[in-house]
């Protein structure tokens, strides 16, 4: 019982981060109706960011923990929403109204692109860093000496999840932003004739989702202490599942898959097997798209002809 | 009136405008650039993470941003906006078709030759066969994708199916490469079946992220599986093919030995030759044969529309299995060749990379085009080899083109995916065919 309850809080703080990912996969499935495949990637390049500004903010000689985050935090949202914002405007932009394949094999290459920029750009070693945020607190200790944790690092990751998640939900569903958001994923002709900027909000779109992945990318690197240029792919096609799983389109649903692939994918290593967890999550990504393609909160897709 | 206004938006769009453009994304390049290029992180062998500054780098990046912009735009307003139809003059035109008619002929012919004009060239006839590995897959899957118009990014999950049935065949039970070369094609269209079965209701995208899905699966289970398949050591020893049963090595009752002639390792290597280019002329000749078959029609009919399809009583499910089986099962062929050339396999071979590879010699050489395809095989493979030296470059250009490719020629670079039937005149028809009741 015990370590199910340690399995559970380290599986919901996984959950996060792949939630954070999974809602950029689904506001631009949601909008412009492709996968962008290369955005495991920004997830990537988030992290780098993330890592090269806390090295740069450590070597000024800067120790308030809660300050360097905040900086870290702001730089790296900042500069991979620039990220996300380019490849938009580069690589799928000019595709929109191209056939059905095209943007999907651009987002594959501007993935290949990415991956290897950051490896040209920054070494193919894996990066470590010292574990910054330190200590926790003991929920339980139980007769045979099992200890339930619950560090300060997977405090800051879900709470920084719930806090981005309340902005972002206000965001869509309350600012002229969202509306906008909301009418191209409606109607873009009908939105264009009524006076939305389509291309602006569809630029805007990956731009958070580009933002939301950079803090994905930042949490990554706190809870795991390390980054290389490779870690985009794997997190990617999970945050996809999750997005999937959760009912594409459907901003709670990408949150609700993120937290239960999360939770699948650490229930299984820990009574299963560690070797077998990708292939867990990648069959049930097959599974939940065979079954129920709608996913959990999404809307049954209507055939137009 | 109406010239001034003319000239004011060409004024507009002028030298100004273009600095600014040019200005904007240089520094848009700048923020880009400055953190993730300007500096550079290492770990130090303490585990203490180090870096360095390289502003050098950053600034001559950003200088190739500004003159490239200005280069870009300046190319913009000398061809034109872009989507205007470029009219071609007739003699061109007529050059175009006549080397369209030859080339394939002509092409064929020279590869035929490459072992007599290269023998001496181990090389040359190394990156030959690499070259028509590759065809052969592009072959196949193009049977998927440009035929069919399903996108597959899991195909290297059949090539793998293929070199593993082969090399454990072999391995454990000694069975001979003739043998096992159409039992790898046949094990690998039945896992084409049992994947596409369940997954062949999924709509393009989805489709896409499956097979990836199920290409990843197919690779973790090797890696894992080590009792069979040695896991990440692969398996190695795989027994060279044989010449319908003649071994072709130096012993007594080898080829060479038969024919009296003196024996060369080379006879090996043209062997392997041939035999790739057979499987692939294999390939190109099923595919050409089956288009004309009435399932190829439905795979062409299938990518165009699918609603369509279902409409004129076209079983989708079976059309789209056979073209997924097809194609897995050529894949399947190429994998069984892999594993016999190395005499190594191991996961590693058959990573996602490898199927972005294969479609996107498909979607360079325009899908459905057997021609581009092996033409995008060449130049890509060839260009690969060009710079073997620049490892991690490589696969960035590879990227870079592949999106530039998708935004400058969607329909690959000989573009071409014309059905094979199509009415070629208009006919006026009398009224009373189509009045109501009549259809």
């Amino acid at each position: 019982m015990d370590y199910f309850a340690q399995q559970l809080i380290n599986g919901l703080v996984l959950g996060s981060i792949y939630g954070l990912i999974a809602i950029g996969y689904t506001m631009v499935y949601g909008i412009v109706g492709m996968i962008n495949f290369a955005h495991g990637d920004v997830f990537m390049i988030g992290g780098f960011i993330a890592l090269i500004t806390f090295l740069l903010l450590v070597s000024t000689g800067l120790t308030a923990v809660p300050v360097i985050l905040l900086i870290v935090i702001l730089v790296s949202m900042a500069v991979t929403a620039l990220y996300g914002w380019t490849i938009e405007r580069i690589a799928y932009r000019p595709l929109r109204h191209s056939f059905r394949l095209a943007p999907m094999l651009s987002a594959i290459g501007m993935s290949f692109v990415l991956t290897n920029y950051s490896q040209v750009a920054q070494g193919a070693r894996v990066k470590p860093v010292p574990p910054v945020i330190t200590g926790g607190y003991t929920l339980h200790e139980s007769a045979d000496g099992f200890v339930i944790q619950l560090s300060n690092i997977q405090i800051v990751v879900v709470i920084t999840t719930i806090v981005l998640l309340a902005i972002f939900t206000w965001l869509v569903s309350r600012t002229r932003l969202g509306r906008d958001m909301r009418a191209c994923e409606q109607d873009q002709t009908m939105a264009a004739l009524l006076g939305v900027n389509v291309d602006r909000t569809i630029s805007m779109t990956f731009v958070i989702g580009a933002a939301l992945a950079a803090v994905a990318g930042l949490m990554y690197l706190l809870y795991y202490g390390l980054v290389d240029f490779f870690m985009g792919f794997v997190a990617g096609i999970k945050a996809f599942t999750a997005a999937v799983l959760g009912g594409i389109g459907s901003l709670p649903g990408a949150m609700l898959g993120g937290l239960a692939i999360g939770l699948i994918e650490t229930f299984w290593s820990a009574y299963f097997s560690v070797e077998y967890k990708d292939v867990a999550a990648f069959s049930i990504l097959i599974v939940v798209l065979i079954f129920m393609p709608t996913g959990l909160l999404g809307r049954p897709e209507v055939e137009k002809v | 009136m109406k010239t001034p206004s003319i000239n004011t938006a060409k004024t507009a769009s002028g030298i100004p405008a273009l600095l600014k453009t040019a200005c904007f994304n240089a520094l848009i390049a700048l923020v880009l650039f400055s953190l993730m290029v300007g500096v550079r992180t290492e770990a130090g062998s303490d585990g203490q993470l180090t870096y360095w500054t390289r502003f050098g780098e950053v600034a001559s990046l950003v200088a190739a941003v500004f003159g490239g912009s200005i280069v870009l735009e300046l190319l913009k307003q000398w061809i034109g906006p872009t989507g205007a139809e470029k009219l071609v003059p007739p003699a061109v035109q007529s050059g175009m078709s006549f080397l369209g008619r030859y080339l394939a002929p002509a092409l064929l012919i020279f590869t035929l030759l490459v072992p007599v004009i290269f023998y001496d060239q181990r090389y040359i006839l190394d990156l030959a066969i690499l070259v028509l590995t590759y065809v052969m897959l592009g072959w196949g899957l193009n049977v998927v994708v440009g035929l069919a118009g399903l996108l597959d990014l899991g195909y290297v999950a059949f090539y793998a199916v293929g070199a593993y049935s082969y090399a454990l065949l072999a391995t454990n039970f000694g069975w001979s490469f003739w043998i096992c070369l159409p039992l790898a094609g046949v094990l690998a269209a039945f896992w084409g079946v049992l994947l596409g079965f369940p997954v062949l209701r999924l709509r393009g995208d989805y489709l896409a992220i499956v097979t990836l899905a199920f290409g990843e699966i197919i690779r973790l289970v090797i890696i894992n599986w080590q009792d069979l398949t040695g896991g990440p050591n692969g398996v190695s020893s795989i027994p060279r093919p044989s010449f319908f049963g003649i071994p072709l090595d130096n012993s007594d009752n080898g080829l060479a030995a038969r024919l009296g002639i003196e024996y060369s390792p080379t006879h090996r290597i043209v062997f392997l030759f041939y035999l790739i280019l057979a499987l692939a002329l294999l390939t190109n000749w099923v595919t050409i044969r089956l288009r004309r078959l009435p399932i190829g029609r439905a795979w062409e009919a299938l990518r165009e529309d699918e609603v369509a399809c279902r409409a004129l009583g076209i079983n989708t499910t079976t059309t789209k299995l056979t073209a997924f089986a097809t194609g897995a099962m050529f894949g399947g062929f190429a994998g069984a060749f892999f594993a016999t050339r190395q005499g190594f396999i191991s996961p590693e071979s058959f990573t996602f990379q490898e199927s972005a590879l294969v479609l996107a010699i498909v979607v360079l050489g325009g899908m459905g085009s057997q021609l581009g395809v092996a033409l995008a095989a060449l130049a890509m493979i060839g260009g690969f080899e060009l710079f073997r030296s620049l490892e991690s470059y490589r696969m960035l250009v590879f990227g870079m083109a592949m999106v530039l490719i998708m935004i400058w020629r969607p329909r690959g670079l000989i573009g071409h995916r014309a059905p094979t039937v199509y009415l070629t005149k208009a006919h006026a028809i009398s009224s009373d065919l189509v009045k109501e009741g009549h259809g």
